[in-house]
């Protein structure tokens, strides 16, 4: 099974990145073998929609699950459509919430934002 | 003749200024182009509104005509389309109308679908046609809103339109003062407000509309953005007192130039200087 998450660093002892659509990279890691990638998020510096477009990344990743903090509707909304589960993380490092997500201790995360989209102003 | 009435944030006085000199000019026409908080209504309190919806293009998919090329994610530089499972999704909130998706698309899987983003009132009080911009909560941009509202009316129209603008000096701004004859932008007296006057400063310089400042809630003593037009040179077309009355007033939603003579004198002496302006700005090489 592969999950991603959003990390602010490459490397495993990485924090999780506080949001999901700009997070500078996003960890792929593959719970049987073991093996991480970090991929950069080519989302992040996107004028608007860059959770769609992250998003967008997480699924032709092929992941089963997306560990984050926090998920914006329009992100929620694609993630949904290719059946990826969303787990919140607890741990501040990508390992931890790693180790809890394999111990089944993560819980799914219930709470989607309305997003951070421009409001008009440019 | 079209008098655009702006300022770098909101609170200035745009709405006190630009519902005025509507209500003291014979006849005219209001625009509330600051469709995401329209507020002259409140003062002109229109008869016989009308309503009109305004509408976007956005695509919609034709999924047995689509082969999951990702041409038109590819191309969206607001990311407003996403494939997943062998479908493409089209997040139609994120979508600035473009149309570029439908020309990239090279199976022409992709066609346009109108979708409601708010709507133009239009009515009258008095002598004056009141022409309001709603923009739905939650819609990304407002500038199809006051490309229809700036539509409703020609440009060689004899009365004079007053356009409210929405605050700042971002994109729905520019589109509000495009076709502006002249600009009005107040001020208020802090260094805060010289801020946000040079914002609009610079816009208006950007654009090459000739403007004027009003400098609005005048205390005694030293007045920053009087200051900043002393130094840039700016002509300074009129002043307003910081007063209780007047507060109190706008504050009831009254139209203060109706309700004392004082201040009806004040907007008439505006509105002749903002005119005489206009007439040096439309003479070339004046």
């Amino acid at each position: 099974m592969i999950i991603a998450i959003p990390v602010d660093q490459k490397t495993l002892e990485s924090n999780v990145y506080m949001s999901f659509g700009r997070a500078p990279y996003f960890l792929i890691y593959d719970v049987e073998t073991k093996e991480s990638t970090f991929i950069d998020n080519s989302a992040a510096a996107s004028t608007g929609g860059a959770g769609i477009k992250a998003a967008q990344t997480i699924v032709d990743n092929k992941a089963a699950a997306l560990l984050t903090p926090r998920l914006g509707a329009n992100a929620a909304g694609v993630l949904k459509s290719a059946e990826i589960k969303i787990y919140k993380t607890t741990a501040a490092s990508a390992k931890d919430n790693i180790d809890a997500f394999v111990a089944g201790k993560l819980s799914l995360l219930d709470e989607i934002h309305a997003g951070f989209r421009e409001r008009g102003s440019n | 003749m079209r008098i655009a009435v702006l300022s770098g944030k909101g609170g200035t006085g745009k709405t006190l200024v630009t519902v005025n000199l509507a209500a003291v000019s014979q006849e005219s026409v209001y625009m509330d182009c600051d469709v995401e908080e329209p507020n002259g209504h409140l003062f002109f309190k229109p008869e016989g509104v009308l309503v009109e919806e305004v509408s976007v293009k956005v695509p919609e998919v034709k999924d047995e005509l689509c082969n999951g090329c990702r041409k038109c994610v590819d191309f969206c530089n607001f990311n407003a389309l996403a494939y997943v499972q062998n479908k493409l999704i089209v997040f139609d909130e994120v979508c600035h109308s473009c149309g570029g998706c439908i020309l990239v698309c090279p199976e022409k899987a992709l066609t346009e679908k109108e979708r409601a983003i708010g709507q133009i009132q239009k009515g009258v009080s008095d002598q004056v046609s009141i022409y309001t911009g709603i923009l739905n909560t939650g819609e990304a941009s407002g500038v199809p809103i006051v490309k229809r509202l700036l539509a409703e009316e020609s440009p060689e129209i004899t009365k004079p339109i007053f356009i409210d603008c929405p605050p700042g000096s971002a994109c729905i701004t520019m589109e509000s003062i495009k076709d502006a004859d002249y600009c009005i932008l107040v001020a208020e007296p802090t260094l805060f407000g010289v801020h946000n006057l040079n914002m609009v400063y610079e816009l208006v310089r950007l654009l090459d509309r000739p403007f004027g400042v009003v400098l609005n809630k005048c205390l005694d003593g030293e007045n920053p953005a009087e200051k900043f037009c002393l130094e840039k040179n700016i002509k300074i077309l009129g002043r307003i007192p910081f007063e209780n009355e007047l507060g109190i007033l706008n504050s009831d939603a009254e139209i203060v130039a109706n309700k004392n003579s004082r201040y009806r004198e004040m907007f008439d002496s505006l509105l002749s200087t903002v005119i005489k302006e206009v007439s040096y700005a439309a003479t070339p090489d004046s």
